[in-house]
């Protein structure tokens, strides 16, 4: 008895220490900051882009807009021009205003990436989790189609289907989307894999719960930061395929803009030192970085679980 | 003459997110002499591998050296230039982490990743770090030293890996050994063969050692000194015969007194007879079981092999053994995780349909099972409120108000305050984790409570208060325990039977004081013989026994031919034991030995030596 007493004084002198650091916020970077800033401007363009624009995208410029006063050339050259009060970045091979465009482009080149990842994301997590949670069979199948997908090279399928059947931005969508569905599956399957041999998925079959509740409230909850990290990623690579595309010709078809095409169309003009060609591919450049410089904070966060899974 | 390490006045502090400093380390001050081996000991928390950690000059991310001076021969290691940091690192200081497992390279032989360090530092040639390797193996008594440098770490057993973690940080000579944990996690016959190696190694190559453990019964055994932290202090420090035998401070004398005493007879709890009923709450009736299932329904690998067991009502059944030989297995097999082959479950009686798909939702509400590792057994993305709500609104359909009052009042009954219902698991100590996955099986009011290794990975004193926190409920609620672990200690303290398992075989089993006092079955004696305990010098009386010297360095074989133990067994009679199953030998009530050898012959055999 004087035995337990004298252990009840010990414990309330020394309480049990505490080893658990505080719950660990999202904090960013002064790059990541820098990130979000350049990832905000380009969102608000796509939304005000065409009211601010001076000009439309498809509208060519007209000559007596650069009559130099004084000069004795009434019929002057429109295409190429360089940045001036007229055309702030000059003009493109059409004499098209090069700014216009890009701000209307913005629209085009980033909602269809924002289409196609999220079309990608709702097809491959669903089957990559369907994979991982179901039986072998299903994976078997399921993982083996994916692989037959994943071999065949992508712009090549991509090329080879909208030679066939044409380019519409609702066909660039679905394609872009169901191409890389397939990455996004990888991914989703490996981290489902994972989670689910977890004990407190154990826990929650052990309990008797239901498929669905599994899935929703216990696997996917703990894929998504690392999921989250990876539609950042998978969105860059979409708008460089997209702009790909459309630099090949394939993609978003004139008259209407994109940051991919208009690259492509200007190309001619460097050469004459035309900045044309640069804007949009600075576009392209800063948003791209931009959602990287973002990534890395959340993948830093999420303790760099992904970086292995990306190779 | 000065001490090789000097730790002068150290302080390291933590910078918070609002980046201001919480201390960590408060001014500690201490130091190694040449030959000596230094033990930190101290709960999680306390500051322990921080401290061990700043010896290489380093800190963890997020912390920071602010005041005092970490001396190696003289020289300050906190503030030693980069290069010499990466010299003195390896060649003179070398650390041993605690897993040996995640030490290794799967990809790399065993011998290039031995002498990788000090052939790097350009101190060795590669033809004398291997001669000094194969040296370091015959000390260390690992077998076949002419050809285990040219293996791959999975070929061999965890015991001999964690030895050859010693080889790659004794390789290059250091002056200093670190050795963080080293034994916590594994069994207490692999720890033994463990420390003997450490201990002889350490003496032979004349280093000095810093040894990082919150296991007095381990400290006991190899340190020359005793350094006791509490919260980044000091609470006392002397030598080992001074802390161990006549401790000054109350923390040290808590921190004893949570060391549970080596098992022995007559410390089996008795249950209270109040809750009886006439059918036993879960029975076992000749279940096999194992992993993958083939189409026919038989297992590639067998596990499990023609196990009984009965645990009435209120009553506790310990599961010992170790790793490897099939305890969690059981328990898994007894929740409907892993469904059996053969045999039978019986709750209440009952024959209970081996799948889980297959049970109803009372069958399963009933038998709940506690997991290992708190860590991993409760979802990271879910408050404590949820999880613990969960099992409320599943099984008894309570919502709202109702459900909160019922998480609060569980986590009251594992005392945790209300408020930690609005928290992450991330936001709690290992003990209270552990904690929390309790109150999650007993939300479910069940009958039965498989708790698998539940302390295991847990502090002495955090254990002890959860051990003490299981029998306040077994006396109020009346659940019975299924209880596994490899401490017997633990398991001798708070089970009324024991079972002991064996490579999938029940061996003995019987009432708690039965089993742990004579007549033994041979492995039974292992184990007890194994388990360590609070007074210097056991290790090398125990070395010499005869157990010790036929048991250990063995791995757990599965057989379908003879009695398993065979190769291990100090008495096993050739021809017999290995060709045919050992018979069960019934000795009164409900003790039962599997064995060829007689019960004569097992008192004749555990004769004091």
């Amino acid at each position: 008895m004087a035995d337990s007493v004298e252990k009840t004084e010990a414990r309330a002198a020394f309480e049990e220490l505490p080893d658990a650091p505080p719950r660990r916020r999202l904090r960013l970077s002064w790059s990541g900051r820098l990130g979000v800033c350049v990832v905000a401007f380009w969102m608000a363009i796509v939304f005000i882009g065409p009211s601010i624009s001076p000009y439309h995208e498809a509208d060519i410029l007209d000559e007596a807009l650069f009559i130099v006063p004084g000069s004795d050339n009434p019929y002057p050259e429109t295409d190429y021009q360089p940045p001036s009060s007229v055309a702030w970045l000059g003009t493109d091979y059409l004499g098209r205003d090069t700014l216009s465009r890009t701000l209307y482009g913005a629209r085009t080149t980033i909602g269809i990436s924002l289409a196609s990842t999220l079309l990608a994301y709702l097809v491959g997590v669903t089957l990559g989790i369907a994979a991982a949670v179901g039986g072998t069979v299903m994976d078997s199948a399921l993982s083996r189609f994916n692989d037959a997908i994943l071999s065949i090279p992508s712009i090549m399928l991509a090329l080879v289907v909208i030679a066939a059947i044409g380019s519409t931005i609702p066909i660039l969508i679905v394609l872009t989307g169901l191409i890389y569905a397939s990455t996004v599956f990888r991914i989703a399957r490996s981290l489902g894999l994972d989670v689910k041999v977890s004990d407190f998925v154990e826990a929650a079959r052990v309990r008797g719960e239901g498929l669905w509740w599994i899935v929703t409230r216990e696997i996917l909850p703990n894929v998504a930061m690392p999921m989250a990290t990876d539609f950042g990623l998978r969105f860059v690579y979409v708008i460089l395929f997209i702009s790909s595309l459309s630099f090949l010709g394939l993609g978003v078809q004139p008259p209407q803009s994109d940051w991919g095409s208009m690259v492509r169309e200007s190309l001619s003009g460097l050469p004459y030192g035309s900045v044309a060609p640069l804007v949009p591919a600075l576009a392209i450049a800063t948003l791209t970085i931009a959602i990287n410089l973002i990534v890395d904070d959340v993948s830093a966060h999420a303790g760099g679980r992904l970086a292995k899974r990306m190779i | 003459m000065a001490a090789l390490l000097e730790v002068d006045g150290l302080t390291i502090d933590a910078r918070k997110d609002d980046g201001s400093l919480a201390p960590i380390v408060k001014g500690v001050s201490f130091g190694i002499e040449r030959g000596e081996v230094v033990a930190l000991i101290g709960e999680s928390g306390s500051g322990k591998t921080t401290i061990a950690l700043s010896a290489l000059g380093y800190s963890k991310p997020g912390l920071e050296f602010t005041g005092g001076e970490v001396r190696l021969d003289g020289r300050d290691v906190i503030t030693m230039p980069p290069d010499e940091k990466r010299d003195m690192r390896g060649q003179r200081v070398a650390y041993l982490a605690q897993s040996a497992a995640a030490t290794f390279n799967p990809a790399l032989t065993i011998g290039e990743q031995v002498t990788e360090s000090p052939v790097l530092h350009g101190q060795m040639s590669r033809e004398e770090a291997e001669d000094r390797a194969e040296e370091l193996y015959r000390a260390l008594e690992l077998p076949d030293p002419d050809r285990l440098g040219k293996r791959y770490p999975h070929q061999v057993s965890g015991g001999q890996l964690q030895r050859l973690m010693a080889a790659m940080a004794l390789c290059g000579r250091p002056d200093l050994l670190i050795l963080d944990e080293p034994t916590t996690a594994l069994d207490v016959t692999t720890q033994i063969e463990v420390l003997k190696a450490f201990k002889s190694v350490i003496k032979r190559e004349g280093a000095a050692a810093l040894y990082v453990t919150h296991d007095l019964s381990v400290v006991a055994q190899i340190a020359d000194r005793i350094v006791v932290l509490y919260a980044g202090d000091i609470l006392e420090h002397g030598d080992a015969d001074q802390v161990i035998n006549r401790p000054a401070h109350d923390y040290t004398r808590r921190l004893m007194a949570a060391v549970r005493p080596p098992p022995a007879a007559g410390q089996g709890d008795e249950a209270l007879a109040e809750h009886l009923r006439d059918s036993p709450a879960i029975e076992v009736k000749g279940v096999n079981a194992g992993y993958g299932r083939r189409m026919d329904g038989s297992v590639t690998v067998k596990v499990l092999r023609d196990v009984n067991l009965t645990v009435q009502r209120g009553h506790t059944v310990g599961i010992i053994g170790e790793s490897g030989c099939g305890k969690s297995t059981l328990a898994r097999v007894m929740s409907g995780l892993l469904p059996a082959t053969d045999g039978d479950i019986l709750l209440d009686g009952q024959v209970l349909r081996p799948g889980l798909q297959q049970r109803d939702r009372s069958e399963l509400q009933k038998i709940q099972f506690v997991f290992q590792m708190a860590d991993v057994a409760l979802n990271p993305r879910q408050r404590i409120g949820s999880i613990l709500g969960r099992p409320l609104e599943f099984y008894f359909g309570l919502r709202g108000r109702e459900r909160r009052r019922r998480v609060g009042d569980l986590l009251q009954m594992v005392e945790l305050p209300p408020e930690f219902a609005g928290r992450y698991p991330e936001e709690l100590s290992g003990g209270q984790k552990q904690r929390v996955n309790l109150a999650r099986a007993l939300a479910a009011s069940p009958e039965v409570l498989l708790c698998d290794e539940v302390i295991s990975a847990l502090d002495t004193i955090v254990g002890a208060n959860v051990i003490e926190l299981l029998k306040r409920l077994r006396r109020q609620s009346g659940v019975s325990f299924v209880f596994i672990s490899h401490d017997l200690s633990t398991v001798a303290s708070f089970a009324d039977d024991i079972v002991v398992l064996y490579a999938g075989r029940v061996v003995e089993q019987g009432p708690t004081d039965r089993v742990l006092s004579p007549p033994y079955h041979p492995y039974t004696r292992l184990l007890i013989a194994s388990v360590p305990e609070l007074r210097i010098g056991w290790l090398e009386e125990t070395m010499e026994s005869q157990e010790a010297q036929a048991g250990i360095d063995r791995v757990v074989r599965m057989t379908d031919t003879g009695c398993p133990f065979f190769d291990r067994c100090p008495i096993a009679i050739e021809g017999t034991c290995d060709r045919e199953t050992p018979p069960v030998r019934r000795l009164g009530g409900r003790h039962a030995i599997e064995c060829h050898r007689s019960e004569a012959e097992f008192l004749e055999g555990s004769a004091p030596a």
